[in-house]
């Protein structure tokens, strides 16, 4: 992974945090609310952590098995969340 | 003579990560205890809604989102680090890792300030559910960043010696391996306890 593709990958990261932050703080005011901020919240988790871990931990080049055991994990637990959530919303 | 190839075709996928195989399933058990709690918290707030949702806004979203910029800095730095060490840069190397350390010793002050304003307004793991989760889940978290700065500070003393370079990169690897599992946990951790209402 050369020095150019690393720091590309940090400014995304800080973006999709901003952005992480600013459901939070404007929620309301954007209109992003509810199971929909639920949703854009764990999809940003998902970015962010793919990025991790195809580009910080470097498992791009490795095999499928075990991209697909962290990315899985990313899945699996997002998706206990989202289910969580929609309990609650009963 | 001949001159067939006789080794793997040099492209394709690497049929290992990055590292010493034994890490790898060290962060495969820590990624199964932080989700198991993750979907505790999830599921303990589905029963009780309005108690988590108004606890929520007591914390400082602040404080979080200037940690996951501090985690997702140090991760980056430690990167860099492993990139500059591969390219047999090891002063370099040193200094990214010396940031990276920095990163995460800006994490734990600003961890810090946050425990002491909770437990200054006597909040403790009695105070409620909600509490429960948050002071044991971000605490686990806590320990796990102290222990990922103590392998940096090994790797930062060994990559200034020139211990790792493109022919041993197995060491280094590994512990930043380590260092950004640690900030992965945190990406879900922060939406999940701070910001998801």
């Amino acid at each position: 992974m050369n020095a150019r593709h690393l720091n590309t990958v940090w400014v995304v990261l800080l973006l999709a945090t901003l952005a992480t932050f600013a459901i939070g703080e404007a929620g309301d005011l954007l209109g992003i609310t509810g199971p929909v901020a639920m949703l854009l919240l764990l999809s940003i988790s998902i970015i962010k952590g793919r990025l991790v871990v195809l580009d910080f931990m470097g498992l791009r080049g490795v095999k499928f098995f075990w991209r697909s055991l962290l990315i899985g994990w990313l899945l699996l637990v997002s998706a206990l969340i989202a289910v969580a959530y929609w309990i609650a919303l009963k | 003579m001949d001159l067939a190839p006789t080794s793997a075709p040099a492209h394709g996928p690497a049929s290992a990560p990055p590292g010493d195989l034994a890490i790898w399933f060290f962060i495969l058990a820590e990624l199964l205890a932080f989700g198991v709690f993750f979907a505790a918290y999830a599921f303990a707030r589905a029963r009780n809604v309005a108690l988590f949702d108004s606890m929520q806004l007591t914390l400082d979203r602040q404080a979080g989102a200037l940690n996951t910029v501090l985690l997702i800095s140090g991760s980056a730095c430690v990167a860099r680090a492993v990139e500059a060490v591969g390219r047999a840069r090891s002063a370099t190397g040193a200094r990214w890792l010396l940031a990276g350390i920095a990163c995460g010793g800006g994490f734990l002050v600003v961890k810090g300030f946050e425990y002491a304003d909770k437990f200054g307004a006597g909040i403790n793991l009695s105070t409620n559910t909600f509490y429960m989760f948050y002071l044991s889940l971000t605490f686990f978290h806590f320990m796990h960043v102290i222990l990922g700065m103590v392998i940096l500070v090994a790797l930062w003393f060994k990559t200034r010696q020139g211990a790792y370079g493109p022919a041993d990169m197995n060491g280094i690897e590994s512990g930043a391996a380590y260092w950004h599992m640690v900030d992965l946990v945190w990406i879900v951790l922060f939406p999940l306890v701070y910001v998801m209402r």
